[in-house]
């Protein structure tokens, strides 16, 4: 099971990557493994803003549907259109290509909130 | 009695090779299964374009035997096993008094008895039901146990397999039967399946498994033979109609309504007869259908079907198929919207989407005709 140590997670497996005041979601090698095969993924406009653990996206996947949420709260300023026409990629490269949406953070104190990577690994062994 | 929740899964026979395969493990209807190796897609994709390999020991068999055998199947199954000749088979079902299905299932005709399969979820739930309407000196046994089960399926697979029989393949049409040596051990084996393509089920006992296992990998190497998971089965039995007990048919729904007409002989006596002639005659209010939906939000199993906006039937099965690349969906609707052509909506996450009523088979290039 892969979970870069660079990255923060969520209990309900999307990954952050945090880069000052912008962070790059996406789902874990964990939930793309659950998920199995995914066929579609509904991606949220530019300009949309969430709040922390709202759903963004949904990944429909052949044996199951599946809400991904913001991690932190903010505003979408850019989403993965690759995903429009190989949404496997997801599969393929969880961490790197199958990337989903860039947000611009709006409250920097929730990162405490998240979860390392050990964390995380603890917690999808449970 | 400890109920299948509370024990542990049973291995089958080829459990380890499964792992080692790479497989994800599952836990269904009391067995570890492999539901997918290298994914859902090109599994099913592997076995409509050439053969893939299916462990399907949680299935159910049982033997019957006696001279009463024929008329106690007469009795508890709605297909006329009199007109089933030896080395043939016929796909069936059980319905209960209400006409309520207790499972479907197929019936083979072997020279000295009749032989079941059933459904693995059903198993114990079918054998008690038939194990009731035992009379005279018809005798069940359940052999589940002690038999393992690999289907081959796919447009390859007489050609991969005609390398491990001396019988004559060729000879054999679909939904027969046959007792020969495969891989140098004596076995039953069927042109049947659940997938709409050619190919053969083996009906392995336990202690030969292991070597049958070997000798299908070995031949299947040079022929690209695939492993196959429960998940991309449920795809491929999708896209050609067939119902999934659980699903699509249950003890709530009746054979005619479910579209399975061709299957109920009422020249014959049989459990729920009068219910299901009764159906017949009076045309069901809703009929199972195909629905083919375009864009890319999938029907799934329990989504509400509407007709003018209102509630009007429910998806059984739904997926995205893999070889139409759209979404698919059986499911009932009402008799005034069960003809092809016809539209309904279906509610998937709060949004409404249109949907098509079909002619089945979704996939009309299937190898097995």
């Amino acid at each position: 099971m892969n979970i870069p140590g660079d990255l923060k997670y969520t209990k309900e497996h999307e990954w952050m990557k945090i880069d000052g005041n912008t962070a790059v979601v996406g789902i874990t090698d964990y939930a793309q493994g659950e998920l199995g095969d995914i066929v579609f993924v509904e991606l949220p406009n530019i300009g949309d803003t969430f709040d922390q653990m709202q759903p963004f996206a949904t990944i429909e996947a052949v044996k199951a549907v599946s809400d991904v949420y913001a991690p932190l709260s903010g505003k979408i300023v850019e989403a993965n259109a690759a995903l429009d026409d190989d949404p496997m990629v997801i599969n393929k490269d969880p961490y790197g290509d199958g990337w989903m949406v860039k947000m611009e953070l709006s409250d920097s104190g929730q990162i405490e909130k998240l979860l390392g990577a050990e964390d995380y690994q603890k917690l999808i062994s449970e | 009695m400890m109920s299948a929740s509370n024990t542990e899964p049973i291995k089958t026979p080829f459990y380890d090779f499964h792992v080692a395969a790479g497989a994800k493990m599952v836990e269904f209807a009391g067995y570890w299964m492999p539901i997918q190796y290298q994914g859902i897609t090109a599994e099913h994709l592997a076995v409509r374009k050439n053969i893939g390999l299916f462990d399907l020991t949680h299935m159910g068999e049982f033997e019957v035997t006696g001279s009463d055998a024929l008329a106690f199947l007469q009795k508890t199954t709605t297909n006329d096993v009199a007109a089933l000749e030896v080395g043939r088979i016929q796909y069936s079902c059980m319905t209960m008094p209400d006409g309520g299905i207790v499972d479907d299932l197929l019936v083979y005709r072997l020279p000295d008895r009749y032989f079941l399969v059933v459904n693995a979820s059903n198993m114990k739930k079918d054998f008690d039901w038939l194990q009731s309407h035992l009379f005279g000196d018809a005798k069940l046994t359940d052999i589940s146990p002690t038999t393992a089960l690999l289907a081959i399926q796919g447009p390859n697979a007489e050609k991969m397999m005609a390398e491990l029989t001396d019988y004559d393949l060729g000879s054999m049409v679909y939904y027969s039967c046959a007792t020969a040596k495969v891989g140098g051990m004596e076995l039953l084996f069927s042109r049947t399946g659940y997938t709409g393509e050619d190919g053969l089920e083996l009906y392995i006992p336990y202690d030969k498994a292991e070597a049958i296992w070997h000798t299908v990998i070995e031949a299947g190497k040079k022929h690209g033979l695939e492993f196959i998971g429960l998940g991309a089965r449920d795809s491929l039995r999708l896209e050609m109609k067939m119902a999934l007990y659980g699903n699509d048919i249950d003890e709530t729904t009746n054979p005619i309504e479910a579209g399975l007409s061709w299957i109920v002989n009422l020249d014959k006596d049989f459990i729920g007869k009068e219910v299901v002639a009764k159906a017949k005659a009076d045309k069901p209010d809703r009929r199972l259908v195909c629905l083919e939906l375009d864009g890319r939000a999938f029907p799934r199993h329990g989504h509400d079907i509407l007709v003018d906006g209102e509630m009007a039937g429910k998806v059984t099965s739904g997926t995205f198929s893999p070889s139409l690349q759209k979404p698919i969906a059986m499911g009932y609707v009402p008799r005034s919207h069960a003809k092809s052509g016809s539209t309904v909506e279906v509610a998937i996450r709060n949004k409404r989407f249109p949907a098509t009523v079909v002619k089945p088979p979704f996939y009309k290039d299937a190898s097995h005709k």
